[in-house]
């Protein structure tokens, strides 16, 4: 969903690079609170991760393909600020090295995968892990459940914005239908590989996994004797 | 599983994905740009400011192979992308275990996973 250079018109592009600068400021703040010499190196990991999964669009049908956004994944694994760290290193470095996703809609990127799909998938995740039973797998079903969520919500942001600075004088109703209803469909291939590698984690690595931390620290201590203990 | 393990594993995962598997990731347009050509608004799309950069759409200039071409793209993107966000994770973290929020040592952690 990376928006190319063109598609909103200046002022647009200005505000949501002050947003954007906005977003990235207080995540810099936040992901203090996330990031610990433990948990630091997952920062790079996922960034890196999240760029490679992009690489891989998968076809979604009519001539239409979708990647992960990452938005929901890099939230669980490292926490909302350290994600929203995350996917701006990814679209910075996709905009300038690789000419995906246009330079001076770099702020209207960043806006919509770092502020807008973390931010929805880290509060769908809590509000849904809230209410159900506080358990590992039910951690990978939340984040699955928010991933699915969150790309529709970001491509409806996306026409959102587009309702402002469109250059283009097409059917709003039409731009709206079509992107919400291609992008339930991406959505679903983004809940898959979020479950996926999110349960990966988890198996390899719970402590490692943002997310699960209140899950895991809830959890009653089991006495484990020998090889069972690993 | 130790954090040498895991670090490892995830980043042959990142490199696989970028350097090998994205060769055969699906050509079509993605929903934006589908959306986009289907609406009508497809052709208030600029040139990219770097379309004609050494690396530009995940081919890098001069590799005639565009397996290799793309591989080499990914592979170089994973790596930056690491140093650039590893950099900042490391930069921002709290260097000193905070007992107010770091949560308790649980079950979980065994003495090898250190």
């Amino acid at each position: 969903m990376h928006v190319p250079d063109g598609f909103l018109d200046a002022p647009t592009s200005v505000v949501t690079g002050v947003v954007a600068a906005a977003g990235v400021a207080l995540a810099l703040k936040g992901a203090r609170r996330e990031l610990d010499d433990r948990t630091a190196p997952m920062a790079g990991l996922v960034a890196a991760f999240v760029f490679a999964a992009q690489m891989i669009n998968f076809p979604v049908g009519a001539g239409t393909s979708g990647h992960l956004l990452g938005g929901a994944l890099a939230a669980v694994l490292v926490g909302p600020f350290t994600a929203a760290l995350c996917l701006s290193v990814v679209l910075l470095v996709q905009g300038l090295l690789f000419a995906d996703g246009g330079v001076t809609a770099l702020g209207t990127n960043v806006t919509l995968f770092s502020i807008v799909a973390v931010g929805v998938g880290w509060i769908v995740f809590r509000g849904l892990l809230a209410v159900l039973p506080k358990r590992l797998p039910t951690v990978a079903l939340c984040s699955g459940v928010a991933a699915l969520v969150s790309v529709p919500v970001t491509a409806l942001a996306f026409v959102g914005l587009f309702a402002i600075g469109g250059q283009a004088p097409v059917s709003l109703g039409a731009v709206a239908t079509a992107m919400v209803g291609w992008h339930v469909l991406i959505g679903i291939g983004e809940a898959l590989i979020t479950t996926v590698v999110v349960s990966s984690v988890l198996a390899a690595r719970p402590d490692l996994v943002y997310g699960a931390r209140g899950v895991l620290t809830s959890r009653p201590l089991q006495i484990r004797t020998g090889e069972a203990a690993t | 599983m130790r954090t040498r393990s895991f670090v490892i594993g995830a980043l042959m995962a990142a490199f696989v994905l970028a350097g090998v598997a994205s060769y055969y990731a699906s050509a079509h347009p993605d929903g934006l740009e589908y959306v986009a050509a289907k609406t009508g608004f497809i052709d208030t799309a600029e040139d990219h400011a770097a379309s004609d950069g050494p690396m530009a759409d995940y081919s890098v200039k001069g590799v005639d192979s565009p397996r290799l071409a793309g591989g080499l793209a990914g592979v170089i993107g994973v790596l930056v992308t690491l140093a650039l966000a590893g950099g900042i994770g490391y930069a921002v973290r709290r260097r000193r275990p905070d007992p107010e929020s770091t949560p308790e040592p649980t079950p979980e952690q065994t003495p090898e996973q250190v």
